[in-house]
């Protein structure tokens, strides 16, 4: 698995509300997806493109439980998210529709940065600035669900067992 | 070998003799709580492809609290497939009975030394009944209910000993404010264990305040060992705990990552700017804001002893004019309550507007939504932008005390210096 695409840059604390906002909570997830981060960039929804890295600072998705915080973002073709820290629900969410969460101390980049994102080998490189910077590896069983796509793909699998 | 409360009930659901902070374990769910928007209608669709059946319906609690009552064909929709899929799997839906944190505990779900999982964020308010009880997403669910079983790192528990007793007009709300602002948002991997004088004064509706909010820390879950005030409670909701309360607390000597100890008597009410819990500060530190709406509402700031907060201010009051005061009790057995005792008519007469008992507009998603460039100060947990309505609204975050006092004023105010002039 290895996602390559242009970084699209925000700091700390990105919440579920600016991903997935509740007045729009109702609706399909095509509808929902428009409005993602709209609150702080109304670019961002119409400008990312499938194989995109969203790069942020620390817990990036706290709050809600909503799933579609991760789903806004994977339907717009969102490939991987960087951030130094991630709250805990979402981080479990995007490994379970199968989005790497990549935890990472030190990665600097801009908007449009070409980055590359290795979940297998926790390693996230910048070729805008030529730089490798070592991310958080995940644990085995975890990379084994992100790698089958999430954790329904993953228990269609291998029958209804227990992760991890 | 000493254990902290955590250790010891994660050390019984995985069937482990210990737990060392960071390990990752399968542990066995006692009860599973999840509500209309993240339950049925994302889970049934997964169980079908699946072609698997809720490992023991007796472990689950289905609450429709978030979409009702139902204010388009969408959220009719959402609601009528909750209510066909909770008869077809045989659970408990508790159906426009409140918040799904409140209606659990007024009916005893929630027991010392449980390890739970809800479907929501603020599932942790279990903590406050000596459970471990955590929110996870749809996905999470989906897995749990299938197998019975989640996985889980060990957090490490922190120790958070308030002594003394809280001022007149200062309530467990303003503890978490001040938490968030001196610890922020990232305290992924811990849990917040509270004790000391102040804690043990507490209802367990303050106890629910404190662990309800270690979402706005990013924690792992809050969590408050059982006493008489718990027992007394389940005994009250016809459930009675049975097990040995004894075992449900954290051993003397037990290892913390940290302890923390904090004077409850020098706390002033504390607010907290848009559009973040963490930017809170004292309430008397803040130049004036006016405000157009006033809003207690939602799981951390509804409950009866919340209402009788704002109620204690508002009697013999008027809302200013301008100010709009909403109110949306958390449960219906709130407003039962309520109703019996007074309090909604003391809030009435004030002029407070009562609204049905949901998530509400604390979710973005009921009645009590808010304009481009209106202000707001509310009892819920949470002020991110947009949450409330427009992403131009500013939302100020109090306790029922603090709300109630700026309703009044029309603008900031420390609700100690209404209660001090109170007849």
């Amino acid at each position: 698995m290895k996602i390559h695409g242009r970084a699209f840059v925000f700091g700390d604390n990105i919440d579920t509300d600016l991903l997935a906002p509740g007045p729009f909570m109702r609706a399909p997830i095509e509808e929902l997806a428009r409005h993602c981060l709209e609150a702080i960039d109304p670019d961002f929804a119409h400008q990312v493109r499938p194989g995109d890295v969203v790069v942020a600072g620390r817990s990036f998705g706290i709050g809600s439980s909503r799933e579609q915080a991760v789903q806004a973002l994977a339907q717009l073709g969102v490939g991987a998210v960087v951030a130094q820290s991630f709250a805990r629900i979402f981080y479990r969410n995007a490994l379970n529709l199968g989005v790497p969460a990549i935890a990472c101390a030190d990665l600097v980049a801009e908007r449009g940065d070409e980055i590359e994102v290795l979940p297998a080998e926790g390693l996230v490189i910048n070729h805008s600035r030529g730089t490798r910077h070592r991310g958080e590896l995940l644990p085995p069983r975890l990379l084994e669900i992100v790698e089958a796509g999430g954790l329904m793909p993953w228990l269609e699998r291998r029958g209804t067992g227990t992760p991890a | 070998m000493s254990a902290t409360l955590v250790d010891k009930i994660l050390a019984r659901a995985s069937g482990q003799e210990r737990v060392v902070p960071g390990e990752i374990i399968t542990a066995g769910i006692d009860l599973l709580m999840m509500h209309d928007s993240g339950g049925p209608r994302r889970v049934a669709p997964r169980l079908e492809k699946l072609n698997a059946k809720v490992w023991d319906p007796s472990r689950v609690v289905v609450v429709s609290d978030h979409f009702v009552p139902a204010v388009d064909i969408e959220s009719a929709e959402i609601l009528a497939l909750t209510r066909r899929w909770a008869r077809d799997a045989g659970v408990r839906h508790y159906d426009m009975q409140g918040i799904c944190h409140v209606v659990l505990q007024e009916h005893g779900h929630v027991q010392p030394g449980m390890f739970c999982l809800g479907g929501d964020s603020h599932s942790c308010s279990g903590g406050a009944f000596g459970a471990y009880m955590i929110g996870v997403g749809a996905t999470d669910i989906t897995g749990a209910l299938v197998t019975g079983q989640t996985w889980l790192k060990v957090p490490d528990t922190v120790r958070m000993q308030w002594n003394g007793a809280l001022a007149d007009g200062v309530s467990a709300k303003d503890i978490l404010l001040f938490l968030c602002a001196t610890l922020g948002m990232g305290n992924e991997g811990l849990v917040f264990e509270y004790c000391g004088e102040a804690v043990e004064r507490m209802p367990m509706a303050e106890r629910m305040v404190l662990c309800n909010m270690a979402a706005e820390l990013g924690a792992e879950t809050g969590i408050v060992a059982a006493d008489a005030t718990t027992l007394a409670a389940l005994a009250r909701a016809g459930r009675p705990f049975e097990g040995d309360l004894g075992h449900w607390r954290s051993d003397p000597d037990a290892s913390y990552l940290h302890r923390y100890r904090f004077d409850a008597d020098a706390l002033a009410p504390q607010v907290a700017a848009p559009h973040s819990p963490a930017n809170s500060r004292p309430v008397g530190d803040y130049a004036p804001v006016r405000i157009d709406q006033a809003y207690v509402g939602a799981c951390t700031g509804a409950k009866l002893s919340d209402l009788h907060m704002a109620a204690r201010v508002l009697a013999g009051r008027k809302v200013a004019a301008g100010t709009r005061l909403l109110v949306a009790p958390a449960s219906a057995a709130t407003i039962t309550e309520a109703s019996a005792d007074g309090t909604l008519q003391t809030l009435t007469e004030a002029g407070a507007i009562i609204l049905p008992s949901g998530c509400g507009a604390c979710a973005g998603m009921g009645a009590g939504m808010l304009a481009a460039g209106e202000t707001c100060i509310a009892t819920t947990a949470r002020n991110f932008k947009g949450r409330m309505g427009s992403a131009q609204a500013d939302v100020y975050l109090a306790s029922p005390y603090t709300v109630a006092a700026t309703a009044v004023a029309g603008v900031l105010r420390d609700p100690r210096e209404l209660l001090a002039e109170s007849p």
